[in-house]
């Protein structure tokens, strides 16, 4: 990728001294707008070209040439990548829905995750909606501590312990939540299993999870482990957050979803940007990428209290009415998935050194044979990302909103949702760069949620009662 | 029985769009886009229209009232959708990356009617469907029709199809100033809502018979207005 940049920035008659710094000061700016980036951010991955151009006066006319190119090719490119979102969340949406319509265990409220310590039992609303403020105001403290955590562990460099975590992370999420998962489905439809078989089939599915999320596999198994890990991290939120705490999580993750991505100061952002600065790619986070990246791909999350955590999970494993035990298991594990939502993966591995680079590639005559090969496999290879927090807090507001049985009001969520996404997308192709994935979408979704459960529900049930048809 | 009844009239009310969408939308990923951003435009048409049936309380008992404005509304709703593709034409160019789809007229109309056609079936039956699947229970024990459920699927697929077939119409009469296919596809719209009013006196016959005709009169306006002829269908059978 190096040879390649030196070659962008088309200063083949200078000293070589100067190229180098001419190379440091592109690669700089070109590699914050891109590759790496945060919290449920969709990327398309090329972005803008360095906003800082060097000092060379043959460069600004191809720059803008190419500025003008990219555009239409993202838009071309627009709509297939759409759909290749549209498919993993749409999936990801019906597991969770027919889950909640199906298996009873996913809607009942009995146990509470430990950073939700008000539990709504009051009768009164005005209770319920304080519950429901303070609990969500936890969360997000929680939230952001581990944030900076995340950040503080990645500056000093503890490697260690941040990829430890991920691996323990997915670990728990594909044996454990896994089990109880197949648990509560065998429950609920009455199909008896024997241990051995049921111990068997899990380990199997666990093992292969871990060596498709963290190795290697091929794409549609990833793909198919990853959407699966979302629903699963979506049920949990179903069921374990309180009924209002779930709305208003909602709206507040959004907010921070926002903050975090755009603000200047915005953690994940300088998350992004110490690891450009390294020049290195950000330990994989867990994130859904529409293209062949499945060997950077891993799961991110933060915490030194691992082990801690995960000894008490144990020993409270049986224990379900004891909150410590549950709640620290699935709060750690909230924490994990927030973190991967922020942790967008830097596509600069080895075997594909310019993934990302296409906005900036040099003019054609520049190139030699095997470049153009390989630009041509990069326009195969480009793809949106979606964080796999996106994917499952989709999948929450609609899961939540088909609890309460009535379906138009999952479908109108459902629709809303993907138009969310859709216009998000339309932004991205517009700005160029990494944009938070959740605000358009929950905005509308939850709009959608509460007016098709107010005002439509009424009126299409009196039609639907004397079978008129509009 | 309930589930065998679920899937057969699920199959009814959606094996047809089922199909049109597998064979007809789902290799192109813009047209994709269209039919869920047009069954989005109908949902913003549904929450206006059950908002305006909201706040006219003393209205609220007249089912007509309701009917009335919803269909006028989608209408409306409609018309915009023909602006925004109108207005957005170069962009959805661009986006689609061929201009098979985004020039041909009838091929938007067409995606774009089935996106409302088969939001609305789905926001007209899917809650009925769902009772049916669920179980336990038989109809028409107490009190009720028999073919409850089986005419309630055949009125969900009659109005995917008609939306279908309207919008072709519809956008047709746009497009060529046309202002008689306009008032076709409003008066067939009112007609068809006002027959299904008689359902709650359970003249299934009737009403079924009616509707029907209506499909079947508007599917061959659709058919003549884009160029059809039936000496083109006998060739596309024939595979010429």
């Amino acid at each position: 990728m190096d040879g390649h940049v030196s070659e962008a920035s088309g200063t083949r008659d200078k000293p070589l001294e100067a190229e180098d710094r001419l190379r440091k000061k592109i690669k700089q700016p070109r590699e914050r707008n891109y590759g790496a980036t945060s919290n449920d951010v969709i990327v398309v991955n090329p972005a803008q070209p360095p906003p800082q151009d060097p000092p060379h006066r043959d460069r600004r006319p191809t720059q803008q040439e190419m500025e003008e190119d990219e555009e239409k090719e993202i838009l071309k490119y627009g709509a297939k990548h759409v759909i290749k979102l549209f498919v993993p969340v749409t999936l990801c949406m019906m597991v969770v829905v027919m889950t909640v319509n199906s298996v009873s265990f996913y809607t009942v409220k009995d146990v509470y995750l430990i950073y939700t310590p008000f539990h709504e039992t009051s009768k009164d609303t005005g209770v319920k909606i304080w519950n429901a403020l303070a609990n969500s105001m936890i969360l997000m403290v929680v939230i952001i501590i581990m944030t900076v955590l995340l950040i503080l562990l990645y500056k000093n460099r503890c490697y260690k312990i941040i990829h430890g975590w991920l691996i323990m992370s997915s670990f728990m999420l594909l044996f454990l939540f896994s089990y109880l998962y197949l648990e509560e489905v065998m429950r609920a439809y009455n199909i008896p299993m024997d241990y051995p078989t049921a111990l068997f089939i899990m380990w199997n599915f666990g093992v292969v999870g871990m060596i498709a999320i963290h190795w290697q596999s091929p794409l549609r198994l990833q793909q198919a482990y990853l959407i699966f890990v979302s629903a699963l991290m979506a049920l949990v939120f179903v069921k374990y957050l309180p009924e209002y705490t779930t709305w208003v999580v909602l709206g507040v993750i959004s907010i921070w979803d926002l903050v975090a991505v755009l603000s200047p100061r915005g953690p994940l952002r300088i998350l992004v940007e110490t690891a450009q600065e390294r020049n290195e790619q950000i330990f994989p986070a867990l994130i859904y990428s529409s293209t062949v990246l499945y060997s950077i791909v891993g799961m991110t999350t933060t915490g030194t209290e691992t082990g801690n955590e995960t000894r008490r999970l144990n020993e409270n494993q049986d224990a379900s009415a004891d909150q410590a035990g549950f709640n620290q298991e699935w709060a750690s594990t909230t924490r994990q998935r927030v973190q991967q939502r922020q942790i967008e993966v830097q596509a600069n591995d080895q075997s594909h050194p310019t993934q990302y680079r296409t906005v900036t590639r040099p003019p054609s005559d520049n190139l030699t044979e095997a470049q153009r090969h390989q630009q041509q496999m990069e326009e195969e290879e480009r793809g949106i990302k979606l964080g796999l927090g996106d994917f499952i807090f989709y999948s929450v507001l609609v899961g939540k909103a088909s609890s309460y049985g009535d379906w138009n009001t999952t479908i109108a969520c459902f629709v809303a949702i993907l138009i969310g996404l859709c216009l998000t997308l339309l932004l991205l192709a517009v700005t160029r760069k990494a944009l938070p994935a959740l605000p358009i979408s929950i905005t509308f979704g939850l709009f959608f949620c509460v007016t098709t459960s107010v005002l439509v529900k009424p009126f299409t049930e009196t039609l639907a009662a004397e079978q008129v048809f509009i | 029985m309930t589930v065998a009844e679920f899937f057969g009239c699920a199959f009814l009310a959606f094996g047809t769009p089922l199909a049109m969408f597998c064979f007809t939308i789902s290799d192109s990923p813009i047209k994709i886009i269209l039919l869920i951003f047009s069954s989005f435009l109908w949902l913003l048409a549904l929450l206006i229209s059950s908002f305006i049936w909201f706040i006219f309380i003393p209205l609220r008992d007249y089912l007509i009232f309701g009917v009335l404005v919803s269909v006028l509304i989608q209408e409306g709703f409609r018309y915009i959708v023909y602006k925004l593709l109108d207005k957005t034409s170069a962009g959805l160019e661009e986006l689609a990356g061929n201009s098979l789809v985004t020039h041909n007229k009838p091929v938007l109309a067409y995606v774009s009617g089935l996106g409302f056609g088969i939001i609305s079936g789905l926001f007209q039956s899917l809650n009925i469907l769902a009772d049916a699947g669920s179980g336990p229970g038989t109809v028409g024990l107490k009190s009720g029709s028999d073919f409850f459920f089986i005419t309630s699927a055949t009125f969900a697929l009659c109005i995917v199809l008609l939306h279908t077939f309207w919008n072709v119409i519809f956008f047709n009469g746009i497009h060529h100033h046309n202002k008689i296919n306009i008032i076709y596809v409003v008066l067939s719209h009112l007609i068809f809502s006002c027959i299904t009013l008689l359902n709650s006196y359970q003249l299934y016959g009737l009403t079924l018979t009616l509707s029907i005709a209506n499909v079947i009169i508007t599917m061959l306006i659709a058919f003549k207005t884009v160029g059809g002829s039936v000496m083109k269908l006998k060739q596309c059978i024939a595979c010429q």
